[in-house]
């Protein structure tokens, strides 16, 4: 603890617990050393989320939330607005690599089992701003008030009729028989105001979940078992310095790669920038292809899978709501993959396979051989989560060992 | 696994194809740092596309400046409507309502036309018109079926039908000469214009270049800029990647 | 873990690289953020340059143009005007252009101006901003008896004469600015356009 001494800093510790904060969450959280490649996309997701923060307040300076004005704004921003244009591809770029960012985050839970007791709650924080950040994304890609902006507001919308008074529900959301001017405006609203609010203060949770319970690693080890005379993990780093100039390493060369895609292929093969969504929002014209962004795209195959609309939106729904639940799908004596037998192993992979194809598949058009593909791989994805109790239990797993391994 | 991995490998391409509509596009080597192309194309944007399509995100003086066009001589020949000042908008002065009437569809803003349907499609299309004498206006498009727009520049192109022809498929490797085959449904040149087919299609390739231009203006300067960052952080690697090794050596 | 053989000089050496440079990469990344606030090009397109008609306004009345959103005042001015405005040297602040920040070299004379009869001027008090009201007839005023024609504020009570030079007593401290103009023809001035890149 601060040593209240007579110093400038001494006077604050004790009207604000600033020192002890610092040591509780940097110098002296104790991180396992065995940290690879796949613990950098915690750190680099929050970098992502402070540059949508800091670059989509320099949008709304320049932005029209108006059904009229909102695509030239967009260009205004592009052409007359100096640097407008940097700060828009930050934006739009910088979507897509924290989905990319929070996708290889989840991935790595799933392989080293972080979900697992006791890091439940953790799991759960995530999920939600998982979710927060799709409705979020969503609402965004809608504001440049392009043809993909409007199409795809209004299939995503247009979901909801499936519940019951769903005309009603439809309408309440639009504010309108159809997507329009008050649509667009309440997504502003939610886009740049409400929602991030919601997402900060998830991951404030988030990380204080984290760090009430301590980082898992890849061996899926409670390295606080072992700990030395002075009750330091034998195990474990602070996490600054060591774990504060390891994450730079990865924030440089992830920086490289987004600048990469930014500066060279802003609009990322369509997958990013539609090529339809250059072209402005019209109601009476429906584009030949609606496709999502690729981050919703998993989802979007599984609801088309399904040859009903009921069915298909449930097992949309049910794509994301499984996900909350599965610290309690795996029942496995041990959290790493590294010690889990063959067929959680196969089911994983199988899984990450099965969950890059859906999302090839929902950006693409529809036909006998993408069906086919979309429902064998939604089978694979549930499967993966409703065979998990019984494959984790079943299967033999391997001996964990009692120091951390690999790594450094 | 790797069966797995060959399967899709396998079944990628024929996703791809499926996906992809039929239609045959010639490739536009777009080049953005050409400025006499960039500068035929907006002369002949200016003259036979603005007096229906407007390019209502671009400013001229911008236009003027990336494309090294001075001030006058953008304004007395490239600008035709008097009243605009060199810092206006490139709007038209039709009003929607009227189009509609006479062309059945207000023709479209083209700022970011080439955003929307890539360069190649344009270049393509724009090449592609031929007689129809079922159409209002008496002409088709190969590339985009029943479209609503004249051939603006059938004066120049002249005017292409749609039959069986000879068609260019390779050359003779001992004499050099073309060989050709006939082909059903293709177009070819039925009354030459005034421009000969290569001298049509350049004054195309300069057209959609400068569309393409338009619908990015920045897109040159943010590649050059890309370089820098890069090095930039390159650069920054080097003593963060020496930092990180010099901490950890407690650890190891 | 051990911190045995730490060469700390090495580590202070990398720290102090890392953060310069990291600083001054931060440095760039603030440019885009910083520089966009500047006037974007529509802005700078409404606040191009105003061509004025002087030949349309009558003797010694003015007209109001607009530039850059700011008013600007062109007043054609008689002969008499003109012969009356040394007269009242004695009763200004600064009867001699001192301040040269107020007027552009070609303007910097008695008349502020580069034709005698026609002042261009801002009408932006140069007190707090206000728009200086016309008073171009030179008869007693209830805010000066002795009035030789010019500009009142009504805001705070600055007085002009009729080349926007501020009177004694006046809470505005300097003359009214004059903008850059230049001729195009005869008859035509050009707010904003200096001669020499006109």
């Amino acid at each position: 603890m601060s040593n209240k001494q007579n110093t400038l800093m001494g006077w604050v510790d004790d009207r604000l617990p600033v020192t002890s904060t610092y040591e509780k969450h940097m110098s002296k959280y104790y991180a396992p050393k065995n940290f690879n490649f796949w613990y950098f996309f915690g750190v680099l997701s929050m970098l992502m989320l402070v540059n949508q923060i800091l670059t989509g307040v320099w949008l709304t300076m320049n932005f029209t939330p108006s059904a009229d004005a909102a695509f030239a704004s967009v260009e205004y921003i592009m052409r007359d607005v100096e640097w407008g244009w940097l700060i828009r591809y930050m934006h739009s770029t910088g979507a897509t690599f924290f989905f990319i960012a929070v996708y290889l985050h989840m991935m790595r839970a799933i392989l080293y089992g972080s979900y697992q007791k006791p890091r439940e709650l953790i799991w759960i924080f995530g999920m939600a701003i998982y979710l927060a950040l799709m409705a979020e994304a969503f609402m965004g890609y809608v504001l440049p008030w392009g043809q993909m902006s409007y199409w795809g507001a209004q299939v995503i919308i247009s979901l909801f009729s499936v519940l019951p008074y769903g005309n009603e529900l439809t309408e309440w959301i639009r504010g309108d028989f159809l997507i329009s001017g008050a649509t667009l405006n309440r997504f502003f609203a939610l886009h740049v105001v409400a929602v991030p609010l919601v997402i900060v203060g998830l991951v404030v949770m988030h990380l204080l979940a984290l760090h009430e319970v301590g980082s898992n690693n890849p061996d899926g080890i409670d390295i606080k078992k072992l700990k030395d005379e002075n009750g330091v993990p034998l195990d474990g780093v602070p996490f600054h310095p060591y774990y504060s100039v390891h994450d730079l390493v990865g924030i440089v060369v992830f920086l490289m790669v987004f600048c990469t895609v930014m500066f060279f292929f802003p609009e990322g093969g369509g997958f990013m920038l539609e090529y339809a969504n250059f072209e402005p929002a019209n109601g009476l014209k429906t584009p030949e292809h609606i496709a999502p962004v690729w981050y919703f795209g998993a989802f979007y195959a599984i609801l088309r899978a399904v040859p009903d609309k009921l069915l298909g939106v449930a097992a949309m729904g049910a794509a994301i709501a499984v996900l909350f639940v599965l610290p309690w799908l795996d029942r496995s004596p041990v959290r790493s993959w590294r010690y889990k037998g063959w067929m959680s192993r196969t089911f994983i992979l199988v899984f990450a396979v099965a969950f890059i194809l859906l999302t090839w598949l929902g950006t693409q058009p529809t036909n006998e051989l993408n069906t086919f593909l979309a429902r064998a791989s939604s089978f694979i994805y549930f499967g993966f989560f409703l065979l998990m109790p019984f494959y984790t239990r079943m299967e033999k797993t391997k001996p964990v060992p009692e120091r951390v391994t690999g790594g450094h | 696994m790797k069966t797995l991995f060959a399967l899709i490998a396998a079944l990628l391409p024929a996703v791809a194809m499926a996906s992809s509509e039929g239609v045959h596009l010639d490739k536009h080597l777009t080049d953005l740092t050409d400025k006499a192309s960039l500068q035929r194309g907006a002369q002949t944007f200016m003259n036979y596309c603005m007096g229906c399509h407007s390019m209502e995100h671009a400013r001229f003086n911008r236009i003027a400046s990336d494309l090294d066009i001075p001030e006058e001589l953008m304004m007395e020949n490239l600008v035709f409507d008097t009243d605009k000042k060199f810092g206006a908008l490139a709007t038209i002065a039709m009003r929607t309502e009227d189009s509609k009437v006479w062309f059945g569809a207000a023709p479209p803003d083209l700022t970011l036309v080439a955003r929307v349907r890539r360069p190649d499609w344009l270049y393509t299309y724009l090449r592609s018109f031929y007689v129809d004498p079922s159409r209002p206006w008496g002409v088709n498009n190969t590339v985009f079926k029943d479209v609503g727009m004249p051939h603006v520049l059938a004066d120049l192109q002249g005017l292409q039908h749609k039959g069986t022809a000879p068609v260019a498929v390779g050359y003779d490797t001992l004499t050099g000469q073309e060989i050709t085959e006939e082909h059903e449904d293709v177009l070819y040149l039925a009354e030459p214009g005034t421009l000969s087919v290569a001298e049509y299609d350049d004054l195309i390739f300069d057209l959609v270049n400068f569309m393409t231009y338009s619908a990015e203006p920045i897109a040159v300067e943010r590649e050059r800029l890309g370089w820098w960052v890069l090095l930039f952080l390159a650069i920054f690697f080097v003593p963060v990647y020496m930092l990180n090794k010099e901490y950890w050596r407690d650890v190891h | 873990m051990s911190q045995d053989g730490v060469n700390k000089g090495r580590r202070t050496l990398l720290v102090g690289v890392t953060s310069a440079v990291g600083a001054v990469g931060a440095g760039f990344v603030a440019v885009p953020f910083v520089k966009s606030w500047v006037p974007s090009e529509k802005a700078k397109a409404a606040g191009a340059p105003a061509k004025i008609d002087v030949s349309k306004i009558e003797p010694g009345s003015m007209l109001t143009a607009e530039w850059r959103g700011k008013p600007v005042y062109v007043v054609r001015r008689t002969d008499d005007m003109l012969e009356n405005l040394p007269e009242h040297n004695d009763r200004l602040k600064d009867p001699d252009n001192s301040n040269k920040a107020q007027q552009p070299a070609y303007a910097d004379n008695i008349n502020r101006s580069r034709k005698p009869e026609v002042l261009v001027v801002l009408g932006v008090c140069t007190h707090l901003g206000c728009a200086p009201k016309y008073f171009g007839e030179v008869q007693p005023q209830q805010f000066d008896a002795n009035w030789p024609g010019g500009w009142f504020c009504p805001c705070h009570g600055s007085r002009f004469d009729l080349s926007g030079r501020v009177f004694q007593g006046s809470p505005a401290a300097s003359n009214l600015e004059i903008p850059p103009h230049s001729y195009e023809s005869a008859n035509v001035v050009v707010v904003g356009v200096d001669e020499e890149n006109a």
